[in-house]
């Protein structure tokens, strides 16, 4: 159970010298596209997913300098209409192309397998399948953007998105389609999970991104087909005339809103949850410590997947819905409040006694905590419904899932992706810019962010083209702060693409990590592993020494066996 | 010290009876949440300092897990959720049920325009509200989703076409003495709900009166034929029934306006596509042309134009609300 018998791969012309790792087992361009290797669909699925991150990053750049002045800076350049386009691309890029894929189908593919001890994920080929409609659902969004543009806002609300002459057909094929490949991605990692977990890997010593990935997996398969159905309604709305959301016709624009949330919502954990995963291995790895409290953490992830689907409705306190509705929905939003905060306690009790090495991953984690406690914290005061409905589509909104999807997912995710990546290209990057990119980013997220909450509470709506002179000074401020925020992830990205061709080697674990995927050497063979690596606690470090000779870790022969074995 | 920060950065004047507990409710979740941040972020800085990788030193034992611990800080957590939740709730109720034998306005919004209705058949574009008395919004949309914000009042609800919702408001303080706009400062009104093109030119200001100075404003604009003189009821009339979203009086002829623009035009001659046909023809801009524009602007379309004005029948505008729009027309430089 714990090894698959390789089977017949389209890139089976792969060279077995031991020497040849999976980026030079086999060479082409078909070797890529049409490989069944989880580690090569991830990092196909790095290039798209950073491709999309520089196109959504490049319109808010153009957004953030349009609101420098209330009239716009770019004067009739961005009209009112090139405006409201920019906006619901900026959105639409970055949550379908972008986050919701960004940790679990590139990180999670890269390094699940391997934290198995298996040669791949259960269903090679629809893995690869789920990275094709990827493209495909891409492909679809960039005929939206160079047609006629799409201007409904990524939540595509009716009545406007019926009868909006921009393209909003070819956005919802472009989701429809994403979604399958949410689907698959989520279903294959539930089976991988589920099946090839290796002798003696129990549900708890698995190591706890294991256990974030497998219940984002759940809200994937749970969730996603509602979203599928909604936009498939939809688009029978705008080409058939069906007349379900349509209020002239008799239909309900509520209802839309509701089938909607009810899958995106939970995909706003399918975002945050895969980064908690991160954040604990990382947290641990860094502290050399075993995390605080691994039970709680990992139930506290299930609790939030299934929580979340519970909670769509607090989207919706203004629409209009019944106050009895509205209570409920704010009531269960608390509850998933809890989990999520027990979380952010264990990961500070983790560094209690350690020995903490602020490398650059360190500093992406000590971030992490840092930006999504206030992501977090803002949340109470829109779950409850007398503040929600001052601050309900204002900017205080803006603020608020800014710091929770980028500052908790982006940052978890470039941590994470710093974390791996001598695993995944077998080269170290620069500690000194690294540490310094991320500094950075942090400075500049916080000057983008924080004055939002304070022109969201003082009254300035989302999603304005043009604003009323009062609020400027938060605006500039924010576009200042955005343009170092935009400095910092491109020096990011580029020590890391300067280090595949300065970077000295890396060795096998260069972090004294004790979760498998390290036991293989970096970057890992074809096959990942030599022979079955044998399991130990994920978060026992007193087997591990550092060899000054080879610049990473090594396993210590003489160490005591770790007391975790026993049982 | 903090008390006067959180006051004065993050709110609105206070302007309606129900402001202050939302505001009261705010601050207790500010202080509890930057107790928890000082708390949570002090730990992590504090650990970091204390115990970062340096020469000679290494991690030290230390349990991997405490459930008294992880018990008290999940329960405690709970609770104070728990209230925050109950204060928000409440307050919730407040804003959402009207006070019985509250005075009613209607609001209708549209792409993109407040129109407000007075229940002594006056109309506005911009809010007109007594002071120290009960208001009730009974909110309506012809379109899309708008969404009826005033943040000095922290009221807000969207306006769903096909149903009526509604909120209201106490407002607690006048926003300036008599019946000249100019004497006031007026408070803000937004579309919060994106609508399209020219949401966030949806904004109107708020005026609030002496009970007085209200009756008899509303008096005034109920009959705003009569009391005012032809021109400036058309300019009134111009701009309450939608006219200015789409004709500019400026001159300005870029796309803002899919209209074209209306002033200096009085006796010129333009070229128009009569219904059906492809060649155009030339009219004089005079009474009966605007009168026709009016009753049936799709039957000559100004050449370079899409039809797409909505159709006011005679009970959307009147003959002699029409006369008062011919006069302002020809009053515009």
């Amino acid at each position: 159970m714990s090894t698959i018998t390789p089977e017949t791969h389209i890139d089976s012309g792969h060279n077995d010298d031991p020497s040849s790792n999976y980026l030079t087992s086999s060479s082409g361009f078909m070797s890529w596209a049409f490989t069944l290797d989880h580690k090569r669909i991830g990092v196909m699925y790095l290039v798209g997913i950073f491709a999309s991150f520089f196109l959504g990053g490049v319109l808010a750049l153009l957004l953030r300098l349009h609101l420098m002045v209330p009239n716009g800076l770019f004067g009739d350049w961005i009209s009112l209409d090139n405006y409201n386009q920019l906006f619901t691309l900026h959105g639409a890029v970055m949550t379908f192309l972008f986050i919701i894929p960004s940790v679990p189908a590139a990180l999670g593919n890269f390094v699940l397998p391997l934290m198995v001890g298996a040669k791949d994920v259960a269903f090679p080929r629809m893995n690869l399948a789920s990275f094709h409609l990827w493209v495909f659902g891409a492909i679809f969004f960039l005929i939206a953007l160079v047609t006629t543009g799409l201007d409904t806002g990524w939540t595509f609300y009716t009545p406007y998105s019926i009868e909006t002459q921009t393209n909003v057909i070819a956005a919802t094929i472009g989701a429809f389609i994403l979604g399958f490949s949410s689907i698959f991605t989520g279903l294959n990692f539930i089976v991988t999970v589920n099946t090839m977990r290796p002798p003696g890997m129990t549900w708890f010593k698995m190591p706890l991104f294991m256990w974030a990935i497998y219940a984002t997996a759940i809200i994937q398969i749970l969730a996603t087909p509602v979203l599928g159905i909604t936009l498939l309604l939809l688009m029978g709305e705008r080409i058939l005339g069906i007349g379900i959301f349509d209020p002239s016709m008799g239909g309900d624009p509520v209802l839309f809103q509701h089938f909607f949330w009810f899958y995106s919502h939970p995909a706003v954990y399918i975002m945050i949850l895969p980064a908690m995963g991160i954040i604990s291995e990382l947290m641990s790895v860094y502290s050399r410590k075993p995390i605080f409290g691994y039970t709680f953490i990992a139930y506290s992830s299930i609790a939030i997947a299934l929580l979340g689907f519970l909670v769509w409705g607090h989207h919706m306190f203004v629409s209009g819905q019944s106050p009895m509705a509205a209570v409920i929905f704010s009531g269960l939003t608390f509850s998933v409040s809890i989990p999520s905060a027990i979380k952010v306690f264990n990961w500070t009790a983790t560094m209690y006694k350690g020995n903490i090495n602020l490398a650059t991953p360190m500093c992406y984690a000590l971030s992490f905590i840092f930006l999504f406690t206030i992501g977090g914290l803002t949340g109470l005061f829109l779950g409850a419904l007398a503040t929600d409905v001052h601050l309900h589509d204002t900017y205080f909104v803006v603020a608020h899932f800014h710091y929770v999807m980028m500052g908790g997912t982006v940052i978890a995710f470039v941590g994470g992706l710093y974390h791996w990546w001598p695993k995944m290209f077998g080269v170290m990057y620069n500690e000194f810019f690294g540490r310094l990119f991320c500094a950075v980013v942090f400075f500049g997220f916080n000057l983008t962010f924080l004055p939002q909450f304070v022109m969201g509470s003082r009254g300035m709506p989302r999603r304005y083209a043009t604003y009323v002179e009062e609020y400027q000074i938060y605006h500039v401020l924010s576009t200042i702060g955005a343009l170092m925020l935009g400095v910092g992830m491109v020096g990011a990205v580029v020590v890391l693409v300067v280090s595949l061709f300065k970077g000295r080697k890396a060795p096998a674990n260069p972090w004294g990590a004790a979760t498998l995927e390290w036991t293989c050497t970096s970057p890992p063979p074809y096959y990942n592993f030599e022979h079955a690596p044998h399991v130990d606690s994920p978060y026992d470090y007193s087997g591990l020494k550092y060899d000054a000779q080879i610049g990473g870790y090594v396993k210590d022969p003489n160490a005591p066996k770790p007391a975790a074995d026993h049982h | 010290m903090l008390s006067i920060l959180a006051d004065t950065m993050f709110f609105p004047p206070e302007r309606s009876t129900v402001a202050g507990s939302v505001d009261g409710l705010f601050d207790f979740i500010y202080y509890l949440s930057l107790f928890f941040f000082v708390l949570i972020i002090g730990f992590m800085v504090y650990f970091v300092l204390k115990y970062y990788q340096r020469p000679g030193h290494t991690e030290m034992p230390s349990p991997s897990h405490n459930e008294t611990l992880e018990i008290t800080w999940s329960v405690i957590p709970s609770i104070l959720v728990g209230v925050i939740f109950f204060f928000g709730f409440t307050g919730y109720l407040n804003v959402r049920e009207a006070p019985e034998n509250a005075y009613e306005i209607q609001v209708v919004a549209s792409k993109w325009n407040w129109v407000f209705k007075y229940p002594n058949g006056a109309e506005s574009s911009d809010l007109h509200i007594p002071v120290d008395r009960d208001v009730k919004f009974l909110l309506q949309s012809q379109d899309v989703l708008h969404s009826f914000y005033i943040p000095a009042f922290r009221i807000k609800m969207d306006c769903v076409p096909g149903r009526y919702t509604s909120t209201w408001a106490r407002a607690t303080q006048t926003t300036g003495s008599g019946l000249d706009e100019s004497a006031h400062e007026p408070l803000r009104l937004f579309c919060a709900e994106y609508c399209g093109q020219q949401h966030s030119v949806m904004h109107r200001k708020v005026f609030v009166h002496e009970t007085a100075e209200f009756d008899q404003w509303a008096e005034k604009a109920a009959n705003i034929l009569e009391n005012n003189p032809p021109e400036v009821a058309g300019e009134i009339l111009f701009k309450r029934k939608g006219c200015a979203q789409c004709h500019s009086v400026t001159g300005d002829n870029s796309a803002k306006y899919p209209g074209p623009p209306l002033n200096e035009q009085w006796g010129k001659e333009r070229q128009v596509l009569p219904r059906g046909s492809s060649s155009p023809i030339t009219v004089t801009m005079d009474e009966n042309y605007v009168r026709q524009s009016i009753r049936q602007p799709n039957s000559e379309i100004v050449v370079g134009r899409k039809p797409g004005m909505t159709v006011f029948t005679p009970q959307l505008l009147k003959d002699e609300e029409i006369t008062a729009i011919i006069a302002y027309l020809k009053s515009i430089k």
